[in-house]
Parts: structure tokens; C-alpha cells; sequence
């Protein structure tokens, strides 16, 4: 009699090549957004520097807490993002509110030069208002002492106040976009059912308009809020500079990294603070927007509303936003210029004008630089550096945005939500903390990173994965799944969906992203500044490292010939993009 | 030609339990045949032709298409949607913007398995193109053609493979009344001419019975009744066909030998099988087949008396109200007969045109 053993079932078991087109992205994505923040985490729970061997301890963290300076600390943090906020909201919403339902005059120039602000470069703008609002220097100080006949300067860069309204500055032109598209979006209708009910203009904007919008409102502050928690440029270059040093988080973690020796501990705890309070305000960001989107009015439709006439009042709001352009773009770009063309730097007087000279920038004709400038040789490298991480990292992250979004709009694998988490992961984490935490990884992990590009590169890669996925998401769940659908019955395969139909229709999209996020990166600051090392030098840090150098008319130089070609490559690639069916 | 039995297909609804949006479908479509999944939105139609396509995996059951069987989860059979060899037309359209008129026409034949030189090509497209009357506007980009021709555009695009189905999922919802009303004879007239075999999803009862040789009503994942045009409309099997194909009134009664007893009065009719003699059942009489009288006539069966309660005059006929004991009923008056609210009238359900239901419980 035959034993019959049972037979071990294979036949189930196929493998589905789906795994592979999940578990790529997400062994990926979490390269680059898990493993450096798991290693900050264990960091500010470690003793010793990345690298060495040590225990778990919490001192970091009650050193941290213990620091007589954390509560001043807390309540600058706190004051500075909760006010630039809370002044970037009001002129922001003030301004969208007039452009999109006022009959103001030049409407069309105006949001054409709404694209401005966000090309000029955090560092760039902070140095300018310091030329501006410096109580020693200061042109506008200095003028309004001489046409007022004051005894001391007005005005003083160098506090918290100074420090909020210069971020304010910088971040309203943001609010301007995000309060636009909301106005947009709601339906002009309801204002117009109030006008019928006997409301006038101002009883509409109260108690209809403002009610509306208040979500739009919460989630925008919130942002603000957070670009405000996470800011390192005004804070380091003012905070820092003033008599008495006015420290926020960002520029405390920058302090412990940059003395000697640096202490990666107390950062680790410090950022561990800072990412908490990031967290906190995305949650409530994410409920706000929840709600907003509740709001039946928001319907993804753009609406054309009837304009308030002003009558004679619109001379007054269009010389608001002239006035407004002459704050952010006008004045600081002009201060630039004119410590470009100067021997020495001063406030603009006419007595100057003689002494103008191109000297300055002389020493940046990189594309020919003779032996012995060692300054034309660094900035060619910086040039050359910045632009091709900002290349690759644009690329790179289209291209693997572009298929998590169609694993997460388009399939119903499991894991997909996941995915989508970890790719928006890194908005949680500030400029500086993520240098922090790629610090951590490849300075335990010595396998060539540290000091070269290619940090520079996974650091751009997952800071701007978040913009990356919003984009294609976006560009994605427009594209109507039966476009897909007809090509498959039509006889495509898979492949050919993807390439013929799938890609094509995202090419716009794609490419808007693709620009977008090589402008960010030759911007960026907060992270290159504790990454490039003098073998890997980037613009925007040697521009933050010239400023200790005193060399003014040369960092003026620099700043212009920056902007200038910022300027050109988001207009060249609006060009460009015109001919391949961008929209925006 | 086609063949689907027993078809299953379970989505997960709200806190991961299973909804079964199509539970246990058959049907077969012969060649060359019009048939049409007609039924509310949400009752499992779209579902079911998305299954055929093979755009959905379902569940349970088989689908053959021809001879072959493109899907059967317990055989382990998927056949991908591009080798099934069929033409759809969406109810978006889905014309593809990036191309030409010409560039979406050709996408099937340049992507299919066959190949074809560049001239061929050519000419099956303008064939295809010239049998919608799009021929002129070959070079025009996609997104510049109106509503009405961007549906036609997705006609040629179904068809310029000579696929063995053709499957339509509410091709004419998106179009205004006028133009749909053309578009239904002119997607008629090209599905005889070129012979081939459709299923046709909507909502609209009139397209279905103007258009189908057998519709399938659908509700809640089942087929209700399926048949001629003409049997769905004038005996349907049950409640829910009554009422979703034209409107109707329902009268609540007994069974008895050749009979309903309701509490209006006694209906002489036909019995249908499987009602028995004290069954509860539901007359269904549409207002077009009920004769309003008004004087009593004599010697005349299934007679009620009513009052008018609203009497609008449409042209073709007077829309009425009657009220007829606690229950109003719809019927339909010659225009050339005059009446006003509050006129005492008869109605008439002739024996021949009222239908007999089980009640539901």
C-alpha cells in the first residue's frame, strides 16, 4: 500500500509583476525619506557623533530642555512665523481680494509680475532689506533722516520686528497665489445673492466673502506658518547679525553645527522639537483643507465673476500694488544694482554717480577665467554645480513622481497609501533638518557621499519629491481614465498606453514640475548650507558664505547676475513650455 | 457571439465589505444582434460591459466572446482587454487631445497586432472617418470638434479595426436632445449596415426601445426581464420594469379565476403563470391604454369612476389626474374631448393591455 504525501501546493503561487512596479518606488522612496529621518530620530537619542558607536541616552534632549535659552528660544520661533504669517496673510489676501474682484486698472501686468517675488532667491531678498533697513547703512533709513531731518534712523532690521516683515515680505507673494486660486474657485453667485438681498460691498465681504473663505484662509495661514517655522535665511542673516542675537530653531540647530566642536546631539533634539511643530501645524494644515474642500462653493471650476467698480478708488488700489511691486521686486533689486556698480559700498546718494564702475564684475567671466582668479574659478564651479544638481534633481524626481502618482491614482494596489505618505514625508521636515538627518546617514554610512554632489543631489531629491508628486498627482487625476481605458481596447498594450497616450498627456504637466523644482534647487539654502563642502560649492551658499567675506560690491555683483539668470530660465522655459501646451 | 454566464463582480464598499455591483448576470448576444443593458445608474450595467472589455476582473462566471473565453477567474483565464479584439465607445468619448482626428482613428490599427502599410492604413481610416461623414475634418486637431462630432470621431475609432463587438457605454448622454435623437438613427443605421454585433449600455428607455433587438433591464446587479422591446414594454415581468419602462399606474388586489379584485372594482384579465387564485397582486395599467369616459358606457367590464383633480392640455393630448377612490391615477385624454377639474369620469382598463404582477411581500 502506497503512502500518498501530500503535495506541497505551488500552483498557487505566480508572481505578479506588480510587485516589482510597487516595491521599487517604494524601497526608493524610502531611501530617501525614511532612512534619514529614522536616523535623526536615533541620533537625538544617541550619544556620540554620527559615526561613533554610543548609547541611548535622553541628555540631548534634556540638555535641550535645561537650556536656560529654550523658552526665549520657543517665544522668538513662536513670534516670528505666528507674525510674518499673520502680515504675509493680510497683504497677500488684501491684494488677491483686489485683483480678482475689483476693476482695477493693469490687472493682466500685475499677474504676470506676481511670478517675479517667487524667482528672487530668500537670501538674495534678506540681503537687500539689511541694505534697505540697516540703522548704519540703511538707504531707507537714510533717506527718511534726511528728508524728515530726524535725529536717529526709524527703522532697525536688526529686531524681531524687522525680522517678521522682512519674511513677510517674502512670503506674501505665496499667499497672493494660494488666495487667488481660492477666490477663484468660489462661486461669485453667492456674493451676488447678498448684493440682491440689500447687502452693500463691505457687509458682503464680511459676512459672506470672509465666512467662505475662512478654511482657504486657515489652511494658507498654516502653511505660512510653517514656511515661517522653517525659515533659516532671515533668521541667520538677520537673527544672528543683531546686537543681541535673536535666535529661532532654525538658526539655534545652525549654531550647534557650526561651533566647534559641533554638537549633533543637541541639533538631533533641537530639529526633533522643530519637526514636532511641523507635524502639528501639517495636521491641522491637512483638517483645514479637509474642510475646505467640504465647502460645496469649491468645485474645481473657475468661475469669471462681476467686478466691484471703484470708480476713482482704483487709482488707489493699482498705486497699492505698484507700491507693493516697489517693495519686493523694485526696491531690493535696485539696491543690488546699485551695490553692483559701486567701488566700495554706500546707500544710494547722487554724489556716487561719478564713481560707478563694471569693475565688479569683471571677476565673473567665468566663461573665461584666467589663471591665478581663483574667485572667477569657484564661481564657475558654483555655477556649473547649481545647475546640474538642479537638472538632476528636477529629472529625477519627475520621473519617479510620475509613476508613484499613476500607482496612486490609477491602481488599487495595496500599499499605494503608503507610498503616498512617504513621498509627502519630507514636508513635514524643515531645509536645515534635513541636512541634519542626511548628515546622520552618511557620516554613520561612510561610502562617499559626505562632501560631495551627490548629498547635494538626495538632499534636493527628497526635499522636493513632495512638490514632484503634487504636480503629477494633480496633472494625473485630470487626465480622464477613459483615455487610458480606449487605448487598451483599441489594442494597446500596457507599454504602449503608457508611452503613446499615458505620457504625452503629462507632458505638460511633467514639464511645469521640471521647471519648478530646478528653480527651487539652484535657490535653495537652508539644506546646502550645512551640505556643500568648499569641493562642492552651489550658488546660493557661496553667496551666504560671501557675506562674512565683506566684499559687498562683488556679493552685489553676484546677486544681480543670480537673479538675472533665474529670471531668464523661468521666462525661457515659459517660452519653450508655450510650444509643447504648458497652460500655466 | 456573445456569452456571459453567471457573472459575479464584488467591489469593496464603505468599511471594507463587499458590495457585489453585478451578481450573477447571463445573457447571450447573437451575431449582428442590437442588445442593450438598460437600467438605473448604480444597477451594475456599465460594470457589466467594463467586464466584457475586460477593463474590470470580476468575480464569478465566464465571458466568451466568439468561441473563445476571454474571462473565467476559476479557470485562471484573463485575457487583456487589447487582445480581445473589440471596439468601445465611452461615454466621455475619451478622444485622445494630443492627436489629430486622423492620429486617433489610426491609433488602433497602428498599435494592433496586425500590421499595416502606411497606405492601407490611410485607407481604412478615411473609410472609417467617411462612414461618420468626418472625412473633411481628418487633419483638424481632436479637441476642436464639436460635441456631436467627437462622438462620431469615437464611433470611427471603435469601428476602424472591424472589431467582433462593439460596446457602448451611454455614447448619447452627452449630447443635447436634438442631436441625440439623430445620432440614435444614424448609430442604428450603421450598426445594420455594417452588421455588427453591439451591447449597448444606458438609461434612457426611450433609446433602448428604440434602438435594441432584445433589451436586458437591470437593477441592483440582476436582470430583471429581458426581451423584445415590445414584451418589456407591454407585459413586464415585474414591478420594477412596470415602473422603470414607461410610467404606469399600479392597482393593489386579489387573484381569482380570470380576475383581480381591487377595491375599486373587479378587473376581467388574463392570469400570468404562477398566480394562483387569492395571491396578492399589482395590475399595472400605463395611462395610454386606459379610456376615459364621460358618460357611463353601457355593458362595458374593468370600469372604475373617478374624478378629474388636474387636466394639462400638451397639444398631442390631455395629461390627467384622476382621483379614483383614495388613489390617483394617470391617464391620457383625446385632445379634441373637453374636460375640467371636477368632472365625474370612467375609466376603462381593457382586459387586453393591463398586466398582472406578484406583489412584492
Amino acid at each position: 500500500m502506497a503512502i500518498v504525501l501530500p503535495r506541497i501546493q505551488i500552483k498557487n503561487f505566480r508572481f505578479d509583476p506588480r510587485w516589482i512596479f510597487l516595491g521599487v518606488p517604494v524601497l526608493v522612496v524610502a531611501y530617501f525619506t525614511v532612512i534619514p529621518i529614522g536616523m535623526l530620530v536615533v541620533g537625538a537619542f544617541k550619544t556620540g557623533d554620527p559615526g561613533v558607536a554610543g548609547e541611548f541616552t535622553l541628555d540631548n534632549l534634556v540638555n535641550a530642555y535645561n537650556d536656560p535659552t529654550l523658552y526665549p528660544l520657543l517665544f522668538n520661533s513662536m513670534i516670528y512665523a505666528l507674525g510674518s504669517a499673520i502680515l504675509a496673510l493680510v497683504v497677500g489676501t488684501a491684494l488677491a481680494w483686489i485683483l480678482e474682484r475689483t476693476d482695477t486698472p493693469l490687472k493682466s501686468l500685475f499677474y504676470s509680475l506676481t511670478l517675479v517675488p517667487f524667482i528672487i532667491p530668500g537670501v538674495l531678498h534678506t540681503i537687500a532689506w539689511i541694505y534697505l533697513l540697516s540703522p548704519r547703512i540703511g538707504f531707507i533709513n537714510r533717506s527718511l533722516v534726511s528728508i524728515f531731518n530726524l535725529s536717529s534712523p526709524p527703522f532697525d532690521v536688526f529686531t524681531l520686528g524687522g525680522m517678521v516683515w522682512v519674511e513677510a515680505m517674502h512670503l506674501s507673494p505665496i499667499v497672493f497665489v494660494l488666495m487667488t486660486a481660492a477666490f477663484r474657485s468660489m462661486d461669485p453667485a453667492l456674493e451676488e445673492a447678498a448684493t440682491t438681498a440689500g447687502a452693500n460691498h463691505w457687509t458682503t465681504l464680511r459676512r459672506v466673502t470672509l465666512p467662505l473663505m475662512l478654511p482657504a484662509l486657515a489652511s494658507v495661514a498654516l502653511i505660512m506658518f510653517i514656511r515661517g517655522l522653517e525659515s533659516f535665511e532671515v533668521p541667520a542673516l538677520i537673527g544672528l547679525s543683531a546686537p543681541t542675537r535673536i535666535p529661532v530653531f532654525t538658526s539655534r540647530i545652525y549654531l550647534a553645527l557650526k561651533g566647534f566642536p559641533p554638537d549633533f546631539g543637541l541639533a538631533s533634539a533641537y530639529a526633533l522639537i522643530l519637526i514636532v511643530l511641523c507635524v502639528i501645524g501639517i495636521y491641522f494644515y491637512n483638517r483645514a483643507l479637509k474642510r475646505s474642500e467640504k465647502y460645496a462653493t469649491v468645485s474645481g471650476k473657475a468661475y469669471r465673476p462681476r467686478t466691484i467698480e471703484l470708480g476713482k478708488w482704483r487709482w488707489l488700489t493699482m498705486g497699492l500694488f505698484l507700491f507693493y511691486f516697489f517693495l519686493i521686486v523694485g526696491l531690493p533689486f535696485f539696491i543690488l544694482l546699485w551695490g553692483s556698480v559701486l567701488p566700495y559700498f554706500t546707500p544710494p546718494a547722487w554724489d556716487m554717480l561719478d564713481k560707478l564702475t563694471l569693475e565688479n564684475y569683471a571677476a565673473f567671466n567665468i566663461l573665461d577665467c584666467k589663471p591665478g582668479q581663483s574667485f572667477c574659478v569657484r564661481a564657475r564651479a558654483a555655477f556649473t554645480n547649481s545647475i546640474m544638481l538642479g537638472i538632476s534633481a528636477a529629472t529625477l524626481v519627475m520621473a519617479l513622481t510620475a509613476i508613484i502618482s499613476w500607482i496612486t491614482v490609477r491602481t488599487n494596489w495595496r500599499g499605494r497609501g503608503l507610498l503616498d505618505l512617504m513621498t509627502f514625508l519630507p514636508i513635514t521636515v524643515p531645509g536645515l533638518v534635513m541636512a541634519v538627518s542626511l548628515m546622520w546617514v552618511y557620516l554613520t554610512f561612510q561610502i562617499g557621499v559626505y562632501g560631495t554632489l551627490w548629498i547635494l543631489l538626495i538632499a534636493y531629491i527628497t526635499r522636493f519629491m513632495p512638490y514632484g508628486i503634487r504636480t503629477t498627482t494633480a496633472t494625473m487625476v485630470q487626465i480622464n481614465r477613459e483615455l487610458e481605458e480606449a487605448a487598451q481596447v483599441s489594442g494597446a498594450s500596457w507599454r504602449h498606453t503608457f508611452l503613446k497616450i499615458t505620457l504625452p498627456l503629462l507632458k505638460p504637466g511633467l514639464l511645469a514640475g521640471w521647471v519648478y523644482i530646478v528653480t527651487v534647487s539652484m535657490r535653495e539654502l537652508s539644506t546646502s548650507v550645512l551640505l556643500a563642502s568648499s569641493q562642492s560649492q552651489v550658488i546660493a551658499v557661496m553667496i551666504f558664505d560671501m557675506i562674512e567675506g565683506g566684499n559687498t560690491p562683488r556679493l552685489a555683483a553676484m546677486s544681480v547676475l543670480f537673479i538675472t539668470f533665474l529670471v531668464a530660465l523661468v521666462f525661457g522655459a515659459q517660452k519653450l513650455g508655450a510650444r509643447f501646451g504648458v497652460k500655466e | 457571439m456573445v456569452k456571459i454566464t453567471e457573472l459575479v463582480k464584488k467591489f469593496v464598499g464603505e468599511k471594507a465589505a463587499q458590495v457585489a455591483a453585478v451578481n450573477g448576470v447571463s445573457f447571450e448576444v447573437e451575431e449582428g444582434r442590437f442588445f442593450t443593458l438598460l437600467g438605473p445608474s448604480g444597477c451594475g450595467k456599465t460594470t457589466t460591459l467594463r467586464c466584457i472589455a475586460g477593463l474590470e476582473r470580476h468575480d464569478e462566471g465566464t465571458i466568451f466572446i466568439g468561441e473563445q473565453v476571454v474571462s473565467s477567474p476559476r479557470d485562471r483565464i484573463f485575457i487583456a482587454p487589447h487582445q480581445r479584439d473589440i471596439g468601445m465607445v465611452f461615454q466621455s468619448y475619451a478622444i485622445w487631445p494630443h492627436m489629430t482626428v486622423f492620429e486617433n482613428v489610426a491609433f488602433p490599427l497602428r498599435v494592433g497586432k496586425k500590421h499595416f502599410a502606411e497606405r492601407e492604413l490611410k485607407d481604412k481610416v478615411m473609410r472609417a472617418l467617411s462612414t461618420v461623414q468626418l472625412d473633411a475634418l481628418a487633419d483638424r486637431p481632436a479637441p476642436k470638434l464639436s460635441g456631436g462630432q467627437q462622438q462620431r470621431l469615437a464611433l470611427a475609432r471603435a469601428l476602424v479595426a472591424e472589431p467582433k463587438v462593439l460596446l457602448l457605454d451611454e455614447p448619447l448622454s452627452n449630447l443635447d436632445a436634438k442631436l441625440r435623437e439623430q445620432m440614435r438613427v444614424e448609430l442604428r443605421e450603421l450598426q445594420r449596415r455594417l452588421g455588427l454585433t453591439t451591447i449597448y449600455v444606458t438609461h434612457d428607455q426611450t433609446e433602448a426601445l428604440a434602438m435594441s433587438n432584445v433589451i436586458a433591464v437591470m437593477n441592483e446587479g440582476k436582470i430583471m426581464q429581458m426581451g423584445h422591446p415590445r414584451d418589456i414594454y407591454l407585459t413586464p415581468a415585474n414591478q420594477f420594469v412596470a415602473d422603470f419602462i414607461g410610467s404606469t399606474n399600479f392597482i393593489r388586489g386579489t387573484a381569482r379565476a380570470g380576475a383581480v379584485e381591487t377595491e375599486h372594482g373587479v378587473l376581467h384579465c388574463a392570469l400570468p403563470d404562477g398566480i394562483r387564485a387569492g395571491d396578492a397582486v399589482l395590475v399595472s395599467a400605463r395611462p395610454e391604454s386606459i379610456i376615459v369616459h364621460l358618460e357611463k358606457p353601457a355593458d362595458t367590464p374593468n370600469l372604475f369612476q373617478g374624478q378629474v383633480q388636474l387636466a394639462i392640455f400638451l397639444g398631442e393630448m390631455y395629461d390627467c389626474q384622476i382621483q379614483v377612490g383614495a388613489q390617483l391615477m394617470r391617464a391620457r385624454l383625446n385632445p379634441a374631448q373637453r374636460v375640467h377639474r371636477g368632472d365625474n369620469v370612467f375609466l376603462q382598463l381593457p382586459a387586453e393591455y393591463i398586466t398582472v404582477l406578484p406583489a412584492n411581500r
